[in-house]
């Protein structure tokens, strides 16, 4: 039986206390108050999947917890190679290190230099960590084949791939490093049935070897069939 | 994006650094670390200060006030602005590179191809000449021009081989801290990608500390690890590159950012 011990000792993720507001200066000032007092804990093999209507802040709160956008208040803590660190304290250095080892994070959109292969795309996140290319290529293959990316299109930019290929060369670079933490920014918006269905395998395979996973879900099938729990932003706004 | 992992001392270290010409602010108290194999994007936009502290940095021009200390290759950190000119000159030529926005003004159009990048090699004393040899063609392998045109003049180069030349010739004698200014500036469209792509590639596999200067915000978010925004000479907003241009907070940046035309 797991004890309260085992419990704790499995949490990946820690976000405490975190306030949220966008100062917009081009609007006069304007302040647009997001959210505050969000605590969430994640742990080892577990889906959160952030809910709540359309504008709470779901994405923005996902965001914060990859160090992307910066909180008015609160910590963002993460089990780092056994260290406990404080992502919105940590230099700019560390934060990247972070994520290349620690924080996997597939987002909306793909940013990539154009004209550079989609195969060296996916490969990127490995190749970075230092293995060897051979290990990387097989790795991207595997993935690219799973996720049915068509072997003509692997040394084409995926620049001038459709919203829906692209987002499986995002998801592929997600998945080729075992991350012990997933953010999952609408993994399945742009994806037929098909991918769907192995996006839906993909995050299951994750949780069972022990990620941390949190994701924004607006399929409600796929939601209903990888999330272990909701958490529900709290809608109390900064007074 | 390359991992960092700084170890010891910053490579270096601007403290308060100011330059006046004369009432005009030209920097004002810039303050920051570059550490090994760091990419630091200085971006703004034109007469926002970016060259003039780059000049400051690599002490070409000279400072109103404060320091900058620089981690010399086997010794300790020493202040840039009190080295003796030779000394300063020797490292130009072998520990830092400045590749230059106009590829005419960083090489030496005169000589062939292959004699600028050979030339830095020579610098540091290698008279052996099947060893330049060697070292000029893996370089032109490397920056992906033809190596049947090394004995050719630059004058016949195109302006992308141009810059790609200026990379080898900056690049071959392996230096710790390489200055860019606005690299992808003067090219086509056409060829920024492949050369965006190449600097990339190089500064992870060399473990480069880089400070390239730039207008242009996609090239900032591609290279960069960090960036520094500069407005009227002064830093207004520093951090990580996707947490600066996705959540500016400062009112310049965030025009900066909003003024992007997306094509």
């Amino acid at each position: 039986m797991e004890t309260a011990e085992d419990f704790l000792m499995d949490i990946k993720l820690r976000a405490e206390g975190i306030q949220k507001s966008f100062v917009l200066h081009l609007q006069g000032g304007m302040v647009l108050d997001v959210f505050r007092g969000v605590n969430l804990i994640v742990h080892a093999g577990e889906c959160v999947a952030l809910s709540g209507p359309s504008g709470i802040g779901k994405s923005t709160l996902l965001r914060i917890l990859y160090a992307n956008y910066k909180p008015d208040r609160g910590n963002v803590w993460v089990e780092h190679r056994g260290e406990w660190i404080d992502l919105l304290q940590a230099k700019p250095y560390r934060i990247l290190e972070i994520r290349g080892k620690t924080i996997g994070y597939v987002s909306q959109f793909l940013r990539v230099i154009p004209r550079v292969p989609a195969l060296e795309v996916v490969m990127e996140p490995l190749r970075s960590l230092g293995y060897p290319p051979k290990e990387c290529r097989l790795r991207a293959e595997i993935l690219l084949r799973r996720l049915n990316i068509p072997e003509r299109l692997w040394t084409i930019s995926p620049t001038l791939f459709s919203g829906g290929e692209q987002q499986r060369i995002n998801l592929s670079r997600s998945f080729i490093y075992p991350f012990p933490i997933l953010l999952l920014d609408e993994p399945t918006a742009a994806l037929d049935d098909l991918n769907r269905r192995i996006v839906i395998e993909l995050i299951q395979e994750a949780k069972a070897r022990g990620a941390a996973v949190v994701g924004v879900f607006h399929d409600r099938e796929v939601k209903e069939a990888v999330s272990t729990r909701s958490f529900e932003i709290p809608t109390e706004k900064i007074s | 994006m390359t991992q960092t992992t700084p170890e010891g001392s910053p490579l270096l270290k601007a403290i308060g650094l100011t330059k006046y010409f004369g009432d005009r602010v030209g920097c004002r108290d810039i303050t920051f670390d570059l550490w090994p194999g760091e990419v630091l994007g200085i971006v703004g936009e034109s007469g926002s200060g970016k060259t003039t502290l780059l000049n400051l940095l690599s002490g070409q021009l000279v400072r109103t006030k404060g320091t900058v200390s620089y981690w010399m290759e086997g010794r300790d950190l020493v202040d840039l602005h009190q080295l003796p000119l030779s000394q300063k000159l020797y490292l130009m030529r072998t520990e830092w590179g400045w590749v230059r926005q106009n590829p005419r003004e960083g090489l030496r159009m005169q000589v062939s191809a292959g004699a600028n990048v050979g030339e830095r090699l020579m610098a540091l004393g290698i008279r052996h000449y099947r060893t330049i040899r060697r070292e000029v063609v893996k370089w032109f392998e490397r920056v992906e021009i033809d190596v049947a045109r090394v004995d050719d003049s630059p004058e016949t180069f195109s302006g992308g081989m141009l810059q790609r030349l200026q990379i080898a010739r900056n690049l071959v004698t392996q230096p710790r801290l390489v200055l860019m200014d606005e690299p992808t500036g003067s090219l086509d469209v056409s060829v920024q990608a492949s050369l965006l792509d190449l600097l990339r590639r190089l500064v992870s596999e060399l473990k480069l500390s880089l400070i390239i200067v730039t207008h242009d915000l996609a090239v900032a978010r591609l290279l960069a690890h960090r960036l520094l925004v500069m407005r009227q000479g002064e830093v207004v907003e520093s951090g990580l590159t996707d947490q600066v241009l996705d959540d500016p907070h400062h009112p310049y940046t965030q025009l900066l950012v909003s003024s992007v035309l997306h094509g």
